[in-house]
């Protein structure tokens, strides 16, 4: 994976940076010990490592702005950090550039029942923002699989998604409001307890802009109050063309369940050897999750095991207790630790128009076969977003480069049959190089452009998102 | 991918067709993308850009006009991936039409603006998209930017862009889908849109609630909106059909849900005071958010009308402060008490009254409309944002430059 070459200049001034970050933040939070510095030298795309020239890890808003306006001054390149558990890089640090780290700033900020929303420091990690609420029966609908450990402020950056979205949205669909720190150093508000922008809506293309616009230290959330109960269902079938359809059918049939998820027989033979949670030996298995009350949920189901009987289950399974629907999950629940139990992985996330399932599920078999690797397939069916995960072993030499090519003749599939190469986990160094298959050089101008307006030096997370080739024209400029 | 294909869905279309009507003003009407590309690269001068010209909101524009009412089609419809593509003066109406035909619709509600404006036409997708133009349903599913998967438009360069796609989860690349909606083609035209659409519910049921204060009304809908039953509007007019207090609590979806949800929101809502009744015919409740959509209250009135969009609780308090300056001041409030409509004297400025949020000058003279700030003023470092912005997708400035101040 090719990076910049780090700017001598900035190396070369080390000292001088750290002492001057020394004066603007408390010495605990200025990290520049060679070994210290170690740990943020990746986040959970582990195949790429690089040790940054410090890392900072302010607790406040003023802190976040001071620390901005050293890096600026400097021309010292920031990469702004959640909680490290970006799977695309985008968090990975060069040589030359601060890591700015958000995890000490963690207060919830307000609790708004009445209008619905709460406001919160960023680096508070996704799960412990619906804590913040449970006890008044409320919760915060996004729910990425990290979501014990990732932060909002890495949310925001990716437009982090979930198992749920399909009724509830991802991140953009549930953010009201930021706290933002530009490059220069200025603290920003824009959006709050009140919808839509009076202008522009700078905050809908702050939200997954990959830490490339402004460093996001507060936020107003929408939260819910949780449904009066969740049921799954679970549906084995002995074609993926039947599983899928039976997806466009339930969804044609205007049921919105709030999860319809998939798996295909490499997957379900892994989990099952991992977790045992009972699944039929099937080419296809979906899990299909309805809310609302008893009564509720049964008139659904008995609307969507109809749909599912006309497709010739190989197997239906009701769940009748809170135990039973944590079984149909549970194997959904362990699936990549299932994969990664076999061996090394690589999940990707492009997204697809729920038609075309069938005919790339049968494409990634083939490819499959042509690179020689084994790859199993989870995703949420329901809104066409995949994830292929592709078995390699990383101490066997070509291997990681091999799974590499696989993965983006996957993504170059999925953008040919109308999707896009990432539906949650973002870009960042992993699929940079693939922004070409997606779109054409001034597509990729105009959203470079936008940058260039919040960012005119390039100095926040530059490395990322755009080819290095097509980036390199405003970086260089901005040295 | 090395070229750039348009959406031609009249596919026999040849290039520089471009039909000018004399007229009071003269309009331009290409017929494919790519004409309207050369339009804008050739333009000499400003252009006002329209779609259907149901929507005459912002400060005035000067400049010729350049309709998009000659590209028009849906590209794409698959129910069963709840996506529509069409192209950008594709008339709403038809796009109602076509979604109906397999039982859905647009999720957002759009405002038809035609009763509240006086104006006439055919409202567009485009226009639709260009205004973020979202009804009561916002507050259940989102604004129509949240509906809005991808875009196709022309910048003020003349270049063809595209942003998004079609698929519902997507986070290749910066968002510029919802930067462009609501941008009024300040940023560029619209010239293809895809949409997640919805299905039509079985059944609806509205919760009515006669008698309430603003501020009991605004608690009331609060506490609907804060259950679990799946409100999809939630509105108060302090002055409904009849000349009294009204507030209504809309629920959507199978038939059992909303006899259930009905009942149990009927016990939720009793505690407010007011006098608790549930309406199931489904034409009464569809002409009664109707009503509230497109702000009948307020429509051939005099005087002009105001958007208010503040956190929900403060309504009420910045609709008593407006009262104690205008005595006929009419209200309705939409999303829960968020969205505030108003109607004050003409050349009134509703933000003399200090709140947090935003509004927006929806009806007034062309007069007033030029001299004062149509859209909420925004502090400066965030105008700067917006200004550095428009430079980028517009470098002319050409493209209905003012119309957002």
């Amino acid at each position: 994976m090719d990076m910049p070459t780090p700017n001598p200049e900035v190396l070369a001034k080390k000292a001088r940076i750290v002492a001057r970050l020394k004066e603007v933040l408390p010495a605990d939070a200025v990290i520049s010990d060679e070994v210290e510095v170690r740990a943020y030298e990746c986040d959970a795309l582990t195949a790429y490592r690089c040790p940054p020239l410090a890392a900072v890890l302010p607790a406040s808003t003023e802190e976040v702005a001071a620390v901005l306006k050293v890096c600026h001054a400097e021309n010292v390149p920031v990469v702004p950090r959640g909680a490290g558990t970006s799977l695309a890089g985008g968090s990975m640090p060069t040589a030359d550039s601060i890591i700015l780290g958000v995890a000490r700033m963690t207060e919830v900020l307000e609790t708004d029942y009445e209008n619905r929303f709460i406001r919160v420091q960023t680096g508070r990690t996704n799960l412990s923002v619906s804590g913040a609420v449970e006890e008044e029966g409320f919760f915060y609908a996004p729910d990425p699989s990290s979501q014990l450990a990732c932060a909002i402020a890495g949310n925001i950056a990716m437009n982090s998604g979930g198992a749920h979205c399909l009724k509830y949205g991802v991140t953009t669909n549930n953010l009201m409001g930021v706290t933002m720190v530009t490059m220069e150093g200025e603290i920003v508000e824009i959006g709050g307890a009140y919808l839509d922008a009076g202008g522009l809506d700078l905050l809908g293309v702050i939200c997954g802009s990959e830490g490339q616009l402004g460093v996001v230290t507060e936020a107003t959330l929408r939260i819910l109050h949780k449904p009066e109960g969740a049921r799954p269902v679970l549906m084995g079938f002995d074609s993926n063309e039947v599983a899928g359809q039976c997806v466009s059918d339930i969804i044609k049939a205007g049921i919105l369940p709030v999860a319809i998820e998939f798996m295909d027989r490499p997957c379900i033979r892994a989990t099952e050897a991992f977790a045992g949670a009972g699944y039929p030996d099937c080419e296809a298995l979906l899990i299909v999750e309805v809310e609302g009350s008893d009564e509720e949920i049964d008139a659904q189901l008995e609307r969507i095991l109809a749909i599912a009987r006309a497709h010739s289950p190989v197997e239906l399974r009701e769940s009748t207790s809170a135990d039973e629907s944590a079984r149909i999950w549970l194997g959904r629940k362990s699936a990549f630790g299932a994969m990664g139990q076999i061996n090394d992985y690589m999940c990707l996330d492009g997204t697809i128009p729920v038609s075309q399932l069938p005919y790339v599920l049968r494409r990634i078999g083939e490819l499959s076969k042509d690179y020689g690797l084994d790859v199993g397939n989870v995703f949420h069916a329901g809104d066409g977003n995949m994830h292929p995960l592709i078995l390699f072993d990383a101490n066997k030499p070509g291997d990681l480069e091999k799974c590499e090519a696989f993965g983006a003749d996957i993504l170059r599939l999925c953008v040919e049959v109308g999707g896009c190469l990432t539906g949650e986990h973002g870009v960042g160094i992993e699929k940079r190089d693939l922004m070409v298959d997606q779109y054409l050089p001034e597509d990729l101008d105009i959203q470079m452009a936008v940058k260039d307006v919040f960012d005119p030096k390039w100095l926040l997370n530059p490395a990322k998102v755009f080819p290095l080739a097509s980036s390199e024209a405003r970086r260089m400029a901005a040295e | 991918m090395t070229s750039r294909e348009g959406p031609d869905p009249n596919g026999n279309q040849v290039a520089n067709l471009s039909r000018i009507f004399e007229g009071q003003e003269k309009m331009m009407t290409p017929l494919t993308e790519a004409e309207l590309s050369d339009v804008i690269a050739g333009a000499k001068g400003p252009l006002r850009i329209q779609g259907g010209g149901t929507r005459d909101i912002g400060a005035p524009v000067q400049g010729e006009v350049l309709s998009t009412a000659g590209l028009s089609g849906v590209t794409l419809y698959e129910p069963g991936a709840l996506t529509l593509v069409a192209v950008a003066g594709t008339p709403l109406a038809d796009i109602e039409d076509t979604l109906a035909v397999e039982g859905q619709r647009l999720a957002f509600e759009p405002v038809d603006h035609r009763g509240l404006l006086g104006t006439t036409g055919t409202s567009t997708i485009g226009g639709v998209v260009a205004g973020n133009i979202s009804g009561p349903r916002r507050i259940q599913v989102g604004a129509c930017r949240d509906s809005l998967l991808g875009v196709r438009f022309v910048d003020g360069a003349g270049r063809v862009l595209k942003n998004g796609g079609r698929v519902m989860k997507n986070v290749t690349g910066y968002d510029l889908v919802k930067l462009m909606a609501g941008s009024w083609g300040t940023l560029g035209v619209l010239t293809e849109v895809s949409l997640k659409v919805q299905a039509l519910p079985e059944a609806v049921g509205c919760v009515l609630i006669n008698g309430l204060s603003d501020e009991d009304a605004v608690a009331a809908m609060s506490a609907a909106l804060g259950s679990p039953f799946d409100v999809s509007g939630a509105a108060h007019a302090p002055s409904g059909v009849d000349g009294h207090p009204v507030t209504m609590i809309r629920i959507e979806g199978l038939e059992a849900s909303v006899a259930y949800r009905a009942a149990k929101l009927t016990d939720v809502l009793a505690r407010f005071g007011g006098e608790v009744s549930v309406e199931r015919d489904a034409d009464k409740v569809a002409v009664g958010w109707a009503w509230v959509r497109d702000v009948a209250a307020m429509q051939g009135g005099a005087g002009d009308v105001w958007r208010i969009s503040v956190k929900p609780s403060d309504g009420p308090e910045v609709v008593e402060k407006l009262r104690a300056l205008y005595a006929d001041l009419r209200v309705l409030y939409d999303w829960g008490g968020g969205l505030v409509w108003v109607q004050v004297p003409a050349g009134t400025d509703v933000r003399s009254v200090a709140f947090e949020g935003h509004a927006t000058l929806i009806r007034s003279s062309r007069e007033t409309r030029a001299s004062l700030p149509v859209f909420h003023p925004e502090p400066a470092p965030l105008a700067t944002l917006s200004q550095g912005l428009r430079a980028k997708f517009d470098p002319r400035g050409i493209l209905n430059p003012g119309l957002m101040g």
